[in-house]
């Protein structure tokens, strides 16, 4: 349980995805204007990184380990989160249409977000079990959301803020992005092992 | 590496694949988008102008509007007192007549363009709602009959005022065919 408690907690804080490993930063700055669609985008990453963490741990326990087929994992696991994403596109969908046109390009685009594979690959890397794997990936999807909402909020508030010119927009959105991952490190040593 | 391994990784490759598009297809027939919603019915029942009058971008986000209480169905004069009727059956809402503060019923109507006058500005086609215009920069412009939904909309941007209404042709599009998906 400790165990579970620390790879929750080192995925979600101490290596967040987002801000320690610079992993899915394509969604992180683009979904992060309006803050509808950064809850909607955080959502829908917790749940393809849930299910497709489970799905790809399955498949490589299951059906690459035992075929000796380990060398095709990247090219499995990519086609694997493709399928996952999409059906979260569907049930985005039928829930709720005006998410599914706030979030627009940016649903299809967690295929590409770097964050999915990773969490697939670093799972196979750390020998980790289903649980684990389920673990991981919720508290990967958990950290790349809490990033995201922190971010969202304080673009927000730096749309109101008198900005040198110079900085305006994507530049003080990176400098803030920068300053959100040195206070990211504070957790370092947070349940260090 | 001989054939034999190759073979086992092409099939598994392919299975994943095409169990992956069965399962999302089945899902996409099972999950419908929610086509049936009030939104799609009141928009069903729009004339599907776009023209604005309403003060909403179109008649979408105006069905949406009166879905969510927030508007009145008393703010299309292209729909009429039959669309204020439809409207009214739909959502069970006290029949009223139209609002003129958001204009007056016409007859239908399309857009002309006088080919002789048109300078090919091409400021008149992000303005037409169904991209009835065809044209680009200095060649003349003209209208789609067929698609123009007389919303008047491509009248204030022309700088010579080349564009007018005429009755639109006995039987239009709006009433002979179903709108496009």
């Amino acid at each position: 349980m400790t165990e579970l408690l620390l790879l929750a907690l080192g995925a979600s804080l101490v290596n967040n995805f987002v801000l320690s490993n610079f992993l899915g930063l394509c969604p992180f700055i683009g979904v992060s204007r309006r803050f509808e669609a950064a809850v909607g985008m955080a959502l829908a990453t917790l749940f393809v990184l849930t299910l497709a963490s489970g799905l790809s741990f399955a498949l490589w326990q299951w059906v690459l380990v035992p075929l000796g087929l380990e060398y095709l994992r990247t090219l499995v696991f990519i086609l694997l989160i493709a399928g996952v994403v999409q059906f979260a596109e569907i049930m985005v969908r039928a829930t709720s249409p005006l998410l599914h046109q706030l979030l627009g390009i940016f649903l299809p685009l967690i295929t590409t977000n770097c964050a999915v594979l990773g969490v697939a690959l670093l799972n196979v890397d750390r020998q980790h079990g289903l649980l684990e794997s389920l673990v991981f990936g919720a508290s990967a999807g958990a950290g790349f959301g809490l990033a995201l909402l922190l971010f969202t909020a304080l673009r927000e508030r730096l749309d109101t803020a008198d900005v040198p010119r110079a900085f305006r927009g994507a530049p003080v959105a990176l400098v803030t992005a920068g300053l959100m991952a040195l206070a990211f490190m504070g957790f370092a040593g947070l349940g260090a092992r | 590496m001989n054939a034999g391994a190759i073979l086992i990784a092409v099939l598994v490759a392919a299975t994943l694949a095409v169990t992956l598009g069965v399962a999302l297809g089945w899902a996409a027939a099972r999950i419908e988008p929610n086509a049936d919603s009030l939104v799609e019915r009141i928009d069903a029942l729009l004339p599907q102008t776009q023209c604005g009058q309403c003060r909403y971008p179109g008649c979408r986000p105006y069905a949406a509007a009166i879905a969510s209480s927030a508007a009145e169905i008393d703010r299309c004069p292209p729909g009429g007192e039959a669309t204020v009727r439809a409207l009214a059956e739909l959502l069970d809402r006290a029949l009223r007549p139209l609002d003129p503060e958001f204009g007056v019923p016409k007859p239908a109507q399309v857009a002309w363009i006088d080919e002789a006058r048109c300078i090919g500005c091409a400021r008149c086609l992000p303005a037409c709602p169904v991209d009835a215009i065809v044209g680009t920069s200095r060649q003349m412009h003209t209208v789609i009959t067929r698609q123009c939904t007389g919303c008047e909309l491509c009248l204030p941007p022309c700088p010579v005022d080349c564009i007018e209404l005429r009755p639109a042709p006995a039987v239009s599009r709006r009433y002979s065919q179903p709108r496009a998906a």
